[in-house]
């Protein structure tokens, strides 16, 4: 214990600073007026949420008051500080952001009626104006505005006034309403896989959106179920950690198996469009592994990690396809596996040897280099008469497992192929995390001069990162160029590499569970670079919404939402120490001083 | 300037080191030969060296060859131009703003938009010169403007964060950008409005031919280079933004507002790549979302080939790597007889890029950076 620690009170977190209220209000305002304009209104309107009262359209605006009030209210509590008794000053605070958010919003109604803009943006419509005065005249659209922006930012402000108990079961059963409706396709597959069409009926409108006795049965049981067996769960859950370590792990085990067997069974139940899905899921969970072991295992950013699938997906093409123009020896699949396995591996060396000495942001450049040369490469006259250029290679076999043929006209085998494949990544990123490698790996990625000295060989250790990035991503190439049956380098763009990026980060850089969770979250349901996903009517703006998403992950969870442990404490080193410092948990140099 | 792993003592050569060497020798040979191919094909196109690799090469013409090293030069300029903002701040921050070739492609897309709006008005062909400092203007601003709320929006809090993650931020700002640039203003490409005949006549000047428009981008480009130098050289403002750059804390100490400086620094690298974004609207009259990210690629090459945090150096990379891609393809790579030798322009940047990387990692003048960015 230090004297400094003694000496500080508990300190109550300051109150309500207004400018920052009225900051929050004005870049409300412009979200609002820029998700507008940028067409989301009128482009997502036709995807309900619950039938006949919420569309995305709407969602895509009314979230902005709720949640920008929200944010304003909330206080950073340090360590030493004792939350504010909140009042109704906040319920203000909350209104006048939400006043602000729809301001925005009427400021831009009266714009587009009086003046057209249409020429360089193309969201300036009348079509826009409709909506937004929700098809009754535009004073009364107004009206409407300022008393939902207000209402909705009083709630966003009253979520800090309520206790935490029920703050967290309101965002719960809102989340609950909005993961059903969206989960809508896969859900109605599902349920007709086991004959239960009558539920689907009951919860669903017929073309789309929860029925309002739906969304309300929904709500019910999100709010019920936590509270009937919230507890029990609770208690096993504590049983679990209590247990011995020989026990927990046979209990782990078990859970893994089941885990397993249900993933091998739920394809059979499932239609081909949400086959389809999972297959482009698997893939790209593929490469968010492989790409995991680089970024989030060794620290390297590797921008042109799409080189790697690339040269995948057209050596099985090359090896398996009677087409390709020079080289055609018609190998079956997993023969051609295995030479795209070593020759990627290969690759991985070539790209990797002359970078690895670089500093980490021009290693990222050339690597984004290396990915765009590789794409001219297949691309380019030069080498047609071996990778067809833009035309690309056509007619590559499925592959032949005995049983059947898993080719793209069958997505069900697709996904089960994916299927073995992610498993076995997964072993591998595990067993590698815990391995002599992935200690070296961490031990670079937190200080490379230091794991140097610690006698790890830097040079070998990153690329070998580089190696096994590599070899997982050909695993994707390889299943891709079978599935889709030909292959062209419009398929492997920069964009791809930097989505991939956006899985890992969003996930949780070096979590394995968090990479899977992304691909899941992000993939599955806004879509991939080409592959559209449960929201297809998001496809014209997801990207948009990667690069968001990348920017306010970056600043506010860098990382990730299914955190590595070690990889926060790296995140938040200073955080980490001041807290520490705080609780009187390390002596300080200072205070050898002072004494 | 040493090399990163000068300092690390080591008594036995890895492999990576004989790899590397390799790769070196590969490239200097290989730019050997097809620089000597070349020269034997032009002083003799029968000669046995000329016809060794690439029988059907056709070697250039002088008025050709001038006429690549001019398209060259004024592509250069722009990337020169845009390559100050990436060096200006790889200076002051020690981080690659990935995201300021989307300042150049904003900047182009606000001068497509005003310059038809004139063009509607009737303005663009009567007074040109007016409008165009017009859309410069406007451009300018409005690059400004973005590159100065990114730097406050996404940049200042990550201030002390570890190296990477600034850069995947800004890889982030770079794709909403683009993205927003689509949702926006719709995702087709857009043109500029036909320049006036007069402008794109070709003039001789001192033994080149020269497009009206390539000598209107290469006299901006001066022009913003001198500018930019004085503010930097002469100015208070400029004093201040190399003591930042030099080291931030004893800046502060020494009285200088850190925060402004390094505003200044974003705006002034904005208003390079506004001026940059008209120089493409001239050059090529056409703008799309993902015009920002070759260029601002080629850009960054640009300032590592003249060192990076060196500005004089910055331009003087673009000149050279404009000059070598557009003339690289038919003087090196046909000689060694690959085909389609134009498409690989692109490829010849990165290549760039990789080799002075290999062979020279601190630029050719030197990089002017403070020893903790150097790592």
């Amino acid at each position: 214990m230090t004297a400094t620690s003694d000496n500080l009170s508990m300190l109550e977190a300051p109150g309500i600073n207004w400018r920052r209220q009225i900051r929050f209000a004005l870049v409300g305002g412009l979200s609002s007026v820029f998700i507008a304009l940028a067409g989301m209104p009128v482009g997502l309107d036709g995807r309900n949420i619950i039938q006949p009262v919420l569309s995305m359209g709407y969602l895509a605006l009314l979230w902005v008051p709720f949640v920008f009030a929200s944010l304003a209210g909330s206080v950073v509590i340090l360590e030493g500080m004792s939350e504010r008794e909140r009042d109704a000053k906040d319920l203000a605070a909350g209104a006048l952001v939400g006043l602000g958010s729809s301001a925005g919003l009427i400021i831009l109604m009266v714009l587009i009626q009086n003046f057209n803009l249409r020429d360089p943006l193309v969201n300036w419509s009348p079509q826009l104006l409709d909506l937004l005065s929700f098809d009754r005249s535009t004073g009364l659209g107004m009206l409407l505005w300022l008393i939902l922006g207000t209402t909705l930012g009083l709630l966003g402000g009253a979520m800090h006034v309520v206790p935490a108990k029920v703050r967290s079961r309101i965002l719960a059963v809102a989340l609950a309403v909005l993961a059903v409706s969206v989960l809508e396709t896969f859900l109605t597959d599902l349920l007709e896989g086991f004959g239960l069409e009558t539920l689907t009926d009951f919860i669903y409108y017929k073309r789309g959106g929860l029925e309002v006795s739906g969304a309300i049965v929904v709500a019910a049981l999100a709010l019920l179920i936590p509270l009937l067996v919230g507890s029990k769960i609770e208690g096993i859950k504590t049983r679990v950690v209590e247990m011995p370590s020989e026990e927990r792990r046979r209990v782990n085990l078990l859970l893994l198996t089941v885990g397993a067997a249900l993933m091998l069974v739920l394809p059979f139940f499932l239609g081909k469009i949400t086959n389809e899905l999972l297959a482009n899921v698997g893939l790209f969970v593929l490469l968010a592994l492989g790409l995991n072991i680089v970024v989030g295992l060794a620290g390297i950013l590797d921008l042109g990690y799409v080189a790697f699938f690339a040269v995948g997906g057209y050596t099985t093409a090359v090896l398996t396809s009677p087409n390709s123009p020079g080289f055609s020896p018609e190998l079956p699949w997993p023969v051609a596996l295995i030479i795209v396995v070593v020759l990627t591996g290969i690759v991985g060396l070539f790209i990797g040897a002359p970078v690895i000495r670089m500093r980490g942001d021009y290693l990222a450049i050339v690597t984004l280099g290396f990915g765009e040369i590789i794409r001219l490469l297949f691309l380019s006259d030069w080498l047609s008469g071996w990778f067809g250029g833009a035309q690309g290679i056509t007619n590559i076999p499925g592959v032949d497992v005995g049983i059947g043929t898993v080719k793209g006209t069958d997505p069900r085998s697709v996904f089960l192929l994916v299927l073995v494949f992610c498993a076995i990544a997964i072993y591998v990123s595990w067993r590698l995390e815990h391995s002599r490698l992935g200690r070296a790996w961490m031990a670079i990625r937190e200080d490379e001069d230091v794991a140097e000295a610690m006698g790890v060989n830097t040079t070998n250790t990153k690329l070998m990162a580089f190696v096994v990035g590599a070899v997982l991503a050909s695993f994707s190439g390889a299943i891709f160029s079978a599935k889709v049956g030909s292959i062209f380098p419009t398929s492997f763009l920069m964009l791809v590499s930097i989505i991939i990026l956006v899985v890992v980060i969003v996930g949780g850089m070096g979590n394995i569970v968090g990479v899977i969770a992304g691909a899941l979250v992000l993939i599955g349901v806004l879509g991939g670079p080409k592959q559209p996903g449960l929201l297809q009517e998001f496809s014209q703006f997801k990207l948009l919404i990667y690069g968001a998403l990348l920017v306010w992950m970056m600043l506010k969870r860098p990382e990730g939402l299914v955190p590595n442990v070690r990889r926060t404490r790296e995140l938040h080193q200073e955080e980490f120490l001041q807290d520490a410092w705080l609780k009187g948990e390390i002596d300080t140099d200072d205070d050898e001083d002072s004494q | 300037m040493a090399t990163t792993h000068d300092a690390k003592p080591t008594s036995r050569v890895l492999w990576v080191d004989r790899f590397l060497t390799l790769i070196r020798i590969t490239f200097v040979v290989l730019i050997s030969v097809g620089l000597i191919a070349f020269i034997a094909q032009q002083i003799d196109p029968q000669n046995p060296l000329a016809r060794w690799l690439n029988p059907d090469a056709t070697g250039l013409t002088a008025p050709q060859f001038k006429g690549l090293l001019v398209t060259g030069l004024a592509q250069g300029a722009m990337y020169g131009l845009i390559a100050l903002g990436y060096s200006m701040v790889y200076g002051v921050l020690g981080f690659i703003n990935f995201a300021h070739g989307e300042v150049f492609m904003v900047g182009a897309m606000s001068g497509m938009i005003t310059s038809n709006k004139l063009a509607d008005a009737g303005l663009w062909e009567d007074a040109f010169l007016f409008c165009l400092l017009f859309v410069v203007v406007t451009s300018i601003v409005i690059s400004t403007a973005v590159a100065v709320i990114m730097e406050r929006i996404a940049y200042r809090p990550l201030r002390g964060a570890p190296r990477l993650i600034p850069l995947i931020t800004s890889i982030g700002v770079s794709f909403f950008l683009q993205n927003m640039s689509v949702v926006l203003l719709g995702p087709g490409a857009k043109s500029y409005p036909s320049l006036p005949s007069w402008l794109s006549q070709k003039r001789s000047l001192i033994g080149f031919e020269i497009e009206g428009t390539k000598l209107v981008v290469l006299l901006t480009a001066a022009v913003s280079m001198a500018g930019l130098w004085f503010l930097v050289e002469r100015t208070k403002t400029g004093k201040a933004m190399r003591a930042v750059a030099e080291d931030k804390e004893i800046a502060a100490l020494m009285g200088i507002d850190v925060n402004r400086t390094i505003v200044t620094t974003f705006a002034v690298g904005g208003a390079m790549a506004g001026v940059a974004g008209i120089l493409w609207g001239i050059l090529f009259r056409s703008v799309i979302h993902t015009t920002g990210f070759l260029p601002g690629i080629k850009a960054f090459s640009a300032a590592v080939v003249g060192g990076i945090g060196n500005l004089g150096g910055a331009m003087a990379g673009g000149l050279s790597l404009g000059a070598a891609e557009a003339t690289a393809p038919l003087v090196l790579l046909e000689p060694l007889g690959v085909d389609g030798v134009s498409q690989l322009r692109d490829a010849v940047a990165f290549a760039v890029l990789i080799f002075v990387l290999l062979v020279r990692p601190s630029g050719l003048f030197g990089e002017r950076l403070s020893d903790e960015d150097r790592a």
